[in-house]
C-alpha cells in the first residue's frame, strides 16, 4: 500500500492466525495499521480525538439501533414512544439521554478535532484529501443530527426542521421543487418524518465508511505532529501500540467521565425545554433555535438583512450559511504558508485564536433573538470569519515570517526534555519495547 | 506579539463583561423601548429534594403533590403520560393503587354490542383527561388549553444567560422548571403597574413566561387540600408539594439516574486514574 506503514512485521504465531492470514490478510491490515503502525512521539492529547470521535460514533449507533427498535416515526405517535422508552423501556431514559447528550458530545470532539487540525496543519500537503473526507463527514453529521433531532417531534424539533427546508425556497427557479422533494408534500409531516428516520438511520453507516477512508488516507501520509515537520526517521516515532493506544485510552475514558456528567446530572442542559413540547404546526414557539452546534450558522445566516444586487437577503443568507462550510473544503489552497504549524507561526497563531473565539461568539450569538444590537455583532464577527479564509489565510503565508523550527522530531522532543532536565537516552535513540533486554 | 496577544485577550474579557448587559432588557425589562422579554420577573430559586447528585424524590411529599393535582388541579389539567401503577412509586402498596385507580371512571370499548362502556379505573389505565378533547378545553377555559402535567416541568425553563449557565454546569442546576412553576403559582396577587395593558379576561402574573398575563385565574391560595400526614397546607407548601409532583411525573427514574450516575461516576475517575499511571509507565521508556 504505501512505504509509510510498518510492512511485513505481523508474524502469526497461532494455528488459527495462520490459517486466517493465508486466506484474507484482515488480521495482518489490524495488525500493519493499530499495532505496528508508527506514530510521531510527539503527539499531545489534541491528537486524541479521533479515537474519542470513533468511541462516540460507536456509543451513538449501539444506541441508537436499541431505541429504533421502540421509536414510532409517525406523527401521531413519535412524541409517545419516545416518553415510552424514557419510562418504561428497561433503561430507555439512560439510551435517550446517551443518545442525545451522545450527539452533542459527538460535536464537542469534532470542533476540537478540526481546531487541532486548522491549529497544525494537517489540512496541508499531502493531506488534503484526507481534510475533504474528514469535511465530509462533518457534513454528513451536520445532516445526521438535524434529523435526529426532529424525530422526537416536539415543538422544537418540528419547527427547526419548517425553518431549515425552508432555505431551500431561498433559490430561484428550483428552490420550491427541492423543498417539495425533502418534504415529501408541501409542509412538514409524516412523510418527513418517515424519511427522516430512514435516512438517520443510514447516515451513521455512511459516515463509518468514510471514516474508513478517512483513517486510510491518513495511514498513508501519517500523523502530523505539532511540530509540523514530517517524519524523518525511526527515531522520530514510537509505535502505536502500546504508546498511542494507552494515551487514546486514557483521553476516552476522561472524555466518556465528562460525557457521563451531563448524561447523570445535567441530562437536559444542552437541549431546549420547548421539545418536551408535543409538534403544533398551529403554535409558532417565541424563539425558535436549532441545537448549539448549528448555533454559529445561525447566527450567520440571520445576520444578512440586507439585499446584494439580485441577490435578496433571504438567498444571501442562505448563501453565507453554506458558504461558510463550503470554505472548509478549500482550506487547503487558501492556506499560502510553507510552514505547517502554528507553534512556528505566530501572526497565524494569534488570527486563530482570534478565530475560536469568533466561533464561539457566533455561537452565542444564534441563541439570542436577531435584533438590535444582536444583528451588528453578528455581521461583524460573520466579516471576521469569511476574512480568515479569504484574505488572512492567503496574504499571511505571503508576508508572515516563522520562527526558527527544529530540523527534525527527534531534535525538537530531545531540546524539550534537555529543558526540562528530564533523563537523557544516550545516542538519540529511543529505548524501544521490542529491543529492551 | 505577547503583548498584542494580552491586549486583545484583555479587550475580549471587558467585552465577556460589558455585552451581558445586553442581556439586561430580559431580566425585569418592562418599561423599555425595543421588544420586552418575558417573564417579567425570573422564577425564584428554591430548595428541592431531587436538587444536587444525591437529590432524590421525597415521597411523602410526592403523595402530598398528588393530592393537590387530583383535588385542585385536575379539573383542568391532565396527566396522560402517568399510569396509575407508576404511583406505586410514591410509596404506594399494590392495593392502594388498585383503589385508588378504581375511584376513576375509565372510557373503555367497544365491547360485544359495538359500543363504548364506562368502567372503574385499573392499574394499567392513565390519569383520564378532565375534557374530550382541545377544543372542549378551550371553550371551558377562555380560548386557552389547560397544559398537560406529564412533562411540563422539563417543557418550562427561563434562560439564566451567560455567565451563570457556566455555573449552572458545576452546580448541576437542572430545577428551572419547578422553580418556575412554583414562582408561578405564589406570583399571582401583584398589581399589574400602570402601563402594563391586561386583556380581558386574563389574570396579571410577571412570573408568565409567555406574557403580561394568563388565562389560568390564580388556583392556590393555601388551605386548597387538607393533608393526609398532618402537614400545614399554605400556599408555598402546596406549590411546592405541587411543583415536585410535577417533576416526578417528568422524570420518574430522576432518583435511579443519579444513583447509577455516582457509582458511573466513580468507576469512571478511577479507571481514569489507572489508565494515566498505565500510560506514564508505558511512556517512561522514551523521551516525549
Amino acid at each position: 500500500m504505501s512505504t509509510y506503514e510498518a510492512h511485513g512485521t505481523y508474524t502469526p504465531t497461532s494455528g488459527i492466525g495462520k490459517w486466517i492470514d493465508a486466506r484474507m490478510p484482515l488480521p495482518r491490515m489490524m495488525y500493519d495499521s493499530f499495532v505496528a503502525y508508527p506514530v510521531p512521539r510527539n503527539l499531545n492529547y489534541a491528537y486524541t480525538f479521533g479515537g474519542i470521535l470513533s468511541l462516540m460514533l460507536v456509543s451513538q449507533i449501539i444506541t441508537g439501533v436499541v431505541l429504533a427498535m421502540h421509536f414510532v416515526a409517525s406523527t401521531g405517535m413519535a412524541f409517545t414512544s419516545v416518553e415510552s422508552i424514557m419510562r418504561d423501556v428497561n433503561h430507555g431514559w439512560l439510551l435517550r439521554y446517551m443518545h442525545s447528550n451522545g450527539a452533542s458530545f459527538f460535536f464537542v470532539a469534532v470542533y476540537l478535532h478540526m481546531f487541532r487540525g486548522m491549529y497544525y496543519g494537517s489540512y496541508k500537503a499531502p493531506r488534503e484529501l484526507l481534510w475533504i473526507l474528514g469535511c465530509i463527514i462533518y457534513l454528513l453529521m451536520m445532516a445526521t443530527g438535524f434529523m435526529g433531532y426532529v424525530l422526537p417531534w416536539g415543538q422544537m424539533s418540528f419547527w427547526g426542521a419548517t425553518v431549515i427546508t425552508g432555505f431551500f425556497t431561498a433559490f430561484p427557479l428550483i428552490g420550491e421543487w427541492v423543498q417539495q422533494l425533502l418534504l415529501g408534500g408541501y409542509a412538514v409531516g409524516d412523510p418527513t418524518l418517515n424519511r427522516f428516520f430512514s435516512l438517520h438511520y443510514l447516515l451513521p453507516f455512511m459516515i463509518a465508511g468514510v471514516v474508513v477512508l478517512h483513517v486510510w488516507a491518513l495511514h498513508v501520509t501519517g500523523q502530523t505532529n505539532p511540530t509540523g515537520i514530517e517524519v524523518k526517521s525511526k527515531t522520530d516515532t514510537v509505535a502505536f501500540t502500546p504508546y498511542a493506544t494507552i494515551k487514546d485510552a486514557f483521553a476516552m475514558m476522561v472524555f466518556f467521565a465528562v460525557f457521563a456528567y451531563f448524561v447523570f446530572y445535567l441530562p437536559n442542559f444542552l437541549g431546549h425545554p420547548d421539545n418536551y413540547i408535543e409538534a403544533d404546526p398551529l403554535v409558532t414557539p417565541a424563539h425558535i433555535v436549532p441545537e448549539w452546534y448549528f448555533l454559529p450558522f445561525y447566527a450567520m445566516l440571520r445576520a444578512i438583512t440586507f439585499n446584494i444586487g439580485p441577490i435578496d437577503s433571504k438567498l444571501g443568507g442562505v448563501l453565507v450559511m453554506f458558504g461558510s462550510i463550503a470554505l472548509l473544503f478549500v482550506m487547503p489552497w487558501l492556506d499560502t504558508s510553507k510552514v505547517r504549524s502554528a507553534v512556528y507561526r505566530p501572526w497565524y497563531k494569534l488570527f486563530f485564536w482570534i478565530f475560536v473565539a469568533d466561533a464561539i461568539f457566533l455561537g452565542w450569538l444564534g441563541s439570542k433573538p436577531a435584533e438590535g444590537l444582536y444583528t451588528s455583532l453578528a455581521q461583524i464577527a460573520t466579516l471576521y470569519y469569511f476574512a480568515f479564509f479569504l484574505i488572512i489565510l492567503p496574504v499571511l503565508g505571503l508576508i508572515e515570517t516563522p520562527r526558527r523550527m527544529p530540523n527534525s522530531i527527534t531534535e525538537a522532543v530531545l531540546a524539550r526534555s534537555k529543558k526540562s532536565g528530564a533523563q537523557q537516552v544516550a545516542g538519540g535513540a529511543a529505548a524501544s519495547p521490542e529491543t529492551r533486554g | 506579539m505577547k503583548h498584542i496577544i494580552a491586549t486583545i485577550g484583555a479587550a475580549a474579557l471587558a467585552m465577556t463583561l460589558v455585552l451581558p448587559g445586553a442581556n439586561a432588557q430580559e431580566e425585569g425589562g418592562a418599561a423599555e423601548e425595543g421588544t420586552v422579554h418575558y417573564p417579567l420577573k425570573h422564577p425564584v430559586e428554591q430548595e428541592w429534594s431531587f436538587a444536587g447528585p444525591f437529590g432524590k424524590y421525597d415521597k411523602a411529599q410526592l403523595q402530598r403533590g398528588l393530592k393537590v393535582y387530583s383535588e385542585v388541579c385536575a379539573a383542568c389539567h391532565s396527566l396522560k403520560r402517568v399510569a396509575f401503577r407508576d404511583l406505586e412509586d410514591l410509596g404506594y402498596s399494590e392495593e392502594q393503587v388498585k383503589s385508588f385507580a378504581a375511584n376513576y371512571d375509565v372510557q373503555d370499548g367497544p365491547n360485544a354490542d359495538g359500543e363504548m362502556f364506562t368502567r372503574a379505573g385499573l392499574p394499567t389505565d392513565y390519569f383520564p383527561s378532565p375534557y374530550e378533547n382541545d377544543e372542549q378545553a378551550k371553550v371551558a377555559n377562555g380560548g386557552a388549553v389547560p397544559p398537560d402535567f406529564s412533562l411540563i416541568a422539563k417543557a418550562r425553563g427561563v434562560e439564566r444567560g451567560f455567565p451563570r449557565f457556566i455555573f449552572d454546569v458545576f452546580t448541576q442546576y437542572a430545577e428551572g422548571g419547578p422553580d418556575y412553576v412554583y414562582s408561578l403559582l405564589t406570583g399571582y396577587g401583584e398589581e399589574p403597574p400602570a402601563h402594563v395593558n391586561v386583556p380581558e379576561g386574563l389574570h396579571y402574573n410577571p412570573h408568565f413566561v409567555s406574557g403580561v398575563a394568563l388565562a389560568m385565574a390564580q388556583p392556590l391560595y393555601g388551605d386548597d387540600v387538607t393533608y393526609d400526614d398532618g402537614t400545614a397546607s399554605t400556599i408555598e407548601q402546596e406549590a411546592h408539594d405541587v411543583a415536585a409532583f410535577q417533576m416526578w411525573a417528568a422524570e420518574p427514574h430522576l432518583t435511579e439516574r443519579k444513583e447509577m450516575g455516582f457509582r458511573v461516576m466513580v468507576f469512571l475517575v478511577l479507571f481514569s486514574v489507572f489508565l494515566y499511571l498505565a500510560k506514564k509507565q508505558v511512556w517512561s521508556r522514551v523521551e516525549h
